[in-house]
């Protein structure tokens, strides 16, 4: 009953503040989304799952299983609960949040109760789609965040934000139709299934050694659990985002305002990992396994161009939001590797990078609200004049960097032990490698654009008088720099659980490994 | 104790309350005095009337009337009258529901929609004689009684049509859908009289038994042209592409609210005949090997939702686009037909008529927005909706959902039902209407996002100034709101209805 204490509290504070009046709606919405982080604080201390959700064997946490309705031969339910993949991100979301909505304090001034409102009504579809177990609760939230989310960019945001909004918009919603078909081949060829709740799903999927041949055109005949393999990368690797398809991101991030795009890099970002881990890896790890190298690849590609990419920017936002397609790489090829760290490190690196992109996002957003304008050439030495935001940014690029002691460095450092050691991948050290070599871009690009615009002589182009950020803008900065550090110094405070519960899913991959593994044997081995 | 048992004529009472009440109002109207008050007497008693035959099709529709008994085969119960010319039965009752909520969603918002136009006690009373024909359509059980039911259906739409009498768009939108629904009347009842050539009777049980029999005059020819006419009568008649050019000026002439009822209402009329006399009348088992309705449903379903939609992204009149948008819904319809190649027929039928239920709130809906609109003067391009959420947010907020809903998206029933009819087309194993189904959601959701992001995003022109807030208006949209939303959570409870419905008319 817990989780459906926590999605009604959070949705009907959505409704109440979209009621309240401006002035009041700031403090009051702030004040709501503190009780779905005490709800998910007392989820903690009784939090008994273990295993994999979607696995047999495995205590699912807060569970409720309830008939909904009946579609043909299918029993839809509503399914839910929580185990060690999502109940992290379900922290997160809480958290993360309540800190984008102080930071929201200064820079939204315009229709607040709205504002907050949807803000709220989007952590309400984002617990939802972590929470969820059956496909179609799932998928109800997951198509729901783009409704707010539309609005948040497209109201709230920059210049060009209706043309982002609507980009995003229509992008996401082809992939979501995308993977949408793709589940619904899978679904269509399992016999026997007569609930669509992913853990049954999963079994199904499981124990079926083929789904049989699909013809296009009558041209050739592909294997359908590959082709389903497919529909489902291409319709998540949007969400991710996982170059080619990262078009949208930049746009929408650079054009939201700093509390969307903290929210937008640090949850939404997620969903499309979290749903990779939840579908592709656990559902077809054969595929994921045969596959194994190019997929791989395909995350490298994303470190390395989207470090590039990054590289070349001006913007402090666009570098930050480049940025963020090369820490999803990461995820990509820890997931991929099937190996305990590999696949714990991905998802404790979905947390880390949660913190630390909404950190970055949120100083850049504090520096901005100072000097109204984010490029790079335009200013300098703002370390005089700002010490605690600029102290707070460079402590936050150490993160991405990955510097010792902070959560990026322990997730990175556990995804190329992981990768390095996968038995999957074929030439797995020469892929980590490459992967390493993301490291040095992101040291690289974070470092010039902190020494131009932070050090040296005082410069500003803009005529703006800098004060002190107020304290509201910074708590949330230290507040996240607190759990980036936490995290860093005590990773085994969420690893313990991610890693009971990716562990089914590395034997089942490394199970199916065998045979593939002898069939590349040696090519490059 | 006694059971007390009602006549069998009284199952026939839901078109009757509304032929009534019709006429009843023509003697309000006489009695009533000739000041403000008039409106409300007139409208409340078009409202009454309608929400009692909802009332009554509901309690029926609970009670089981017309509809199998436990134990009984799914296609026993039927309530048949007249020789067996007019039957009561799940699909009548289901259909006659969605006729009488678009029906009193458009009285409701019609009170102040016709504030100081001329002619009030007229407008409902051919709204009422337009809905009795409706429901008489989804009773019909013989050409005769559908084809005149049909015509009592559409003469008095096509003068409500033009019921705006000094505007253009309104006289024109009348006529040209007065003359093209007489050219389709037309092809309609030589079909029909082509099907009595070949079968020798006019009421559907009859002819079915000859088709199926063999007893054919004429040979196969006549009985295939017939069956086409009758395709393509029923095709204008639920605006399928290429019978479609009529309605968007009829429903962008026409009043807003009479925009949705058309739209809405006569399009389901338009299906429960389409339903019942391609599934039940001519079953594909028999005729196929004459005409093979179902690849021609296929043909329409694909270019209707394919055409209807790309035309929408086109336009700038939002009830145009609408107008469109709900030509593209027929064809999501049609797949009920299309789809009927295999697998389980009740529930591929019973998906198309649980869309059209939710359809029936989701767009009547939109249109009353558009009539809320219109009442306050603002225009009709997507422009003139700008910024219209800072003055009428309520109203900005509702019109949001409809569209929404309608593009697909998980906030009312509208996603469910298009998520049953694309379970429809795999499980009658034509995954083309899918793939189609697919591909114009999506491109739907960029046009309807165009009036919201008008309404929300855009700044407010200068001139936009609302002054009024009528209750009535603000009253159906609301309603139509609730049950959009609600048919989320509680869809199951009507799809099975429509399930059941739809068992008694296909084969098992």
């Amino acid at each position: 009953m817990l989780i459906e204490l926590l999605l009604a509290v959070t949705l009907a504070s959505a409704f109440v503040v979209f009621l309240a009046p401006d002035r009041y709606a700031a403090k009051l919405a702030t004040t709501l989304s503190v009780l779905p982080i005490i709800g998910t604080a007392i989820m903690w201390l009784s939090f008994d799952a273990s295993g994999n959700a979607l696995r047999d064997g495995s205590t699912i946490a807060f569970e409720t299983q309830q008939e909904w309705f009946e579609l043909g031969q299918y029993t839809l339910q509503w399914h839910v609960g929580v185990d060690g993949v999502s109940f992290p991100l379900l922290a997160l979301t809480t958290v993360l949040t309540t800190l984008a909505m102080i930071s929201s304090w200064t820079p939204i001034k315009e229709d607040q109760s709205q504002f907050y409102g949807f803000m709220l009504l989007m952590e309400t579809s984002l617990i939802g789609v972590f929470v969820a177990l059956d496909f179609f609760v799932w998928f109800i939230f997951w198509e729901f965040v783009l409704i707010p989310m539309y609005f948040l960019i497209a109201r709230w945001g920059g210049p060009r934000r209706k043309y982002a909004a609507i980009k995003f918009l229509i992008y996401t919603n082809v992939g979501s139709l995308v993977m949408f078909i793709g589940l619904f081949l899978m679904v269509l060829n399992l016999d026997g299934l007569t609930v669509l709740s992913l853990p049954a799903i999963t079994e199904a999927v499981l124990a079926a050694e083929t789904l049989g041949e699909i013809s296009l055109l009558g041209i050739a005949a592909f294997d359908v659990k590959a082709v389903v393999f497919l529909l489902l990368f291409l319709g998540f690797a949007v969400k991710v985002p996982v170059v080619p398809f990262h078009t949208w991101l930049p746009d929408a991030h650079v054009e939201a305002p700093t509390p969307v795009s903290v929210m937008l890099a640090g949850v939404l970002l997620k969903m499309g990992t979290y749903a990779l881990l939840r579908f592709n890896f656990t559902m077809l790890p054969d595929i994921a396994v045969q596959y194994a190298l190019v997929i791989a690849v395909v995350g490298v590609i994303s470190i390395i161009y989207g470090a590039l990419l990054a590289m070349a920017q001006r913007d402090l936002k666009r570098i930050v939001a480049y940025s963020s397609i090369s820490s999803m790489g990461y995820v990509i090829v820890g997931l991929v590797a099937f190996t305990p760290h590999g696949m714990g490190g991905a998802t404790f690196q979905m947390v880390s990078h949660g913190l630390i992109s909404g950190l970055m996002f949120m100083t850049v957003g504090v520096i901005y609200n100072a000097t109204h304008t984010r490029m790079v050439g335009d200013m300098g030495g703002l370390f005089d004049k700002m010490p605690y935001t600029v102290a707070i940014f460079i402590a936050g690029a150490f993160g991405y960097m990955g510097l010792p002691l902070m959560s990026g460095f322990a997730a990175e450092v556990l995804i190329f032990i992981g990768a390095f050691e996968s038995a999957v991948i074929t030439a797995a050290p020469l892929v980590t490698a490459m992967a390493m070599f993301g490291i040095v871009l992101v040291a690289g690009y974070l470092l010039w654009a902190m020494q131009r615009t932070l050090f040296g002589e005082y410069e500003l182009e803009t005529d703006y008088d800098l004060g002190r950020a107020p304290v509201h803008d910074i708590a949330p900065l230290v507040v996240l720099i607190g759990l980036v550090i936490l995290l860093g110094v005590n990773p085994d405070l969420i690893y313990q659980v991610i890693q009971d519960a990716v562990s089914p899913l590395v034997d089942e991959g490394l199970a199916t490994a065998t045979v593939a593994v002898d069939v590349l044997g040696g090519v490059l081995r | 104790m006694t059971e007390f048992i009602l006549q069998e004529w009284t199952a026939l009472a839901p078109p009757i309350v509304l032929a009534i009440t019709a006429l009843f109002l023509l003697v309000v109207d006489a009695l009533a005095p000739e000041d403000e008050n008039a409106a409300i007497w007139i409208a409340g008693v078009s409202g009454v009337g309608t929400l009692l035959t909802l009332l009554i099709t509901g309690w029926f529709l609970v009670a089981g009337t017309g509809q199998p008994r436990e134990g009984e085969p799914a296609n026993a119960g039927a309530i048949t009258l007249f020789n067996e010319n007019i039957v009561v039965d799940g699909m009548a009752l289901f259909f006659i529901a969605i006729i009488a909520s678009v029906t009193l969603l458009v009285i409701i918002a019609s009170y102040d929609y016709l504030k100081d136009h001329p002619y009030q006690a007229e407008y409902y009373t051919l709204t009422l004689l337009a809905a009795t024909g409706m429901a008489m359509v989804a009773v019909s059980n013989s050409f005769v009684v559908a084809f005149i039911s049909i015509e009592l259906a559409s003469l008095p739409s096509y003068a409500l049509v033009a019921s705006l009498k000094h505007n253009r768009g309104s006289v024109e939108g009348g006529l040209k859908y007065f003359l093209i629904g007489a050219l389709s009347s037309g092809i309609l009842i030589y079909g029909i009289s082509l099907i009595y050539v070949a079968t020798g009777s006019l009421q559907f049980g009859a002819v079915t038994e000859a088709i199926v029999e063999g007893d054919i005059t004429g040979g196969n020819g006549i009985l295939g042209i017939g069956i086409l006419m009758i395709l393509a009568g029923f095709g204008f008649k639920i605006a399928a592409v290429p019978f479609h050019f009529w309605a968007p000026e009829a429903y962008e002439g026409a009043p807003a609210p009479i925009s949705g009822f058309l739209s809405s209402a006569s399009k389901a009329a338009g299906f429960v005949i389409t339903f019942r006399v391609f599934v039940d009348v001519f079953p594909i088992g028999a005729v196929g090997d004459t005409v093979d309705w179902i690849v021609a449903f296929q043909v329409l379903a694909i270019v209707t939702m394919t055409v209807a939609n790309f035309a929408a992204l086109k336009q700038t009149n939002v009830k145009r686009m609408l107008a469109y948008s709900s030509i593209g819904h027929a064809g999501y319809v049609l797949i009920a037909l299309a789809a009927l190649t295999g697998g389980n027929q009740a529930f591929i039928l019973g998906s198309g008529m649980a869309h059209l239920f939710v359809y029936g709130f989701m767009n009547t809906g939109a249109f009353l927005v558009i009539a809320l609109v219109e009442y306050w003067g603002v225009g009709r391009r997507i422009e003139d909706y700008n910024g219209l959420a800072t003055q009428a947010p309520f109203a900005a907020a509702a019109m949001s959902l409809f569209l929404f809903t309608l593009a697909g998206l998980p906030l009312g029933g509208g996603f469910l039902s298009k998520f049953y009819l694309l379970w429809a087309s795999i499980e009658g194993g034509v995954a083309l209407l899918a793939i189609a189904l697919i591909v114009n959601s999506a491109v739907s959701l960029y046009y309807y996002t165009r009036v919201v992001k008008a309404m929300w995003v855009e700044e407010p022109s200068e001139s936009l100034e609302i002054t009024s807030y009528p209750v009535g208006l603000y009253t159906a949209i609301a309603l139509a709101a609730l049950v959009t939303v609600l048919l989320l959570p509680g869809f199951g409870f009507v799809v099975e209805y429509a399930q059941t419905a739809a068992e008694m008319i296909t084969p098992p």
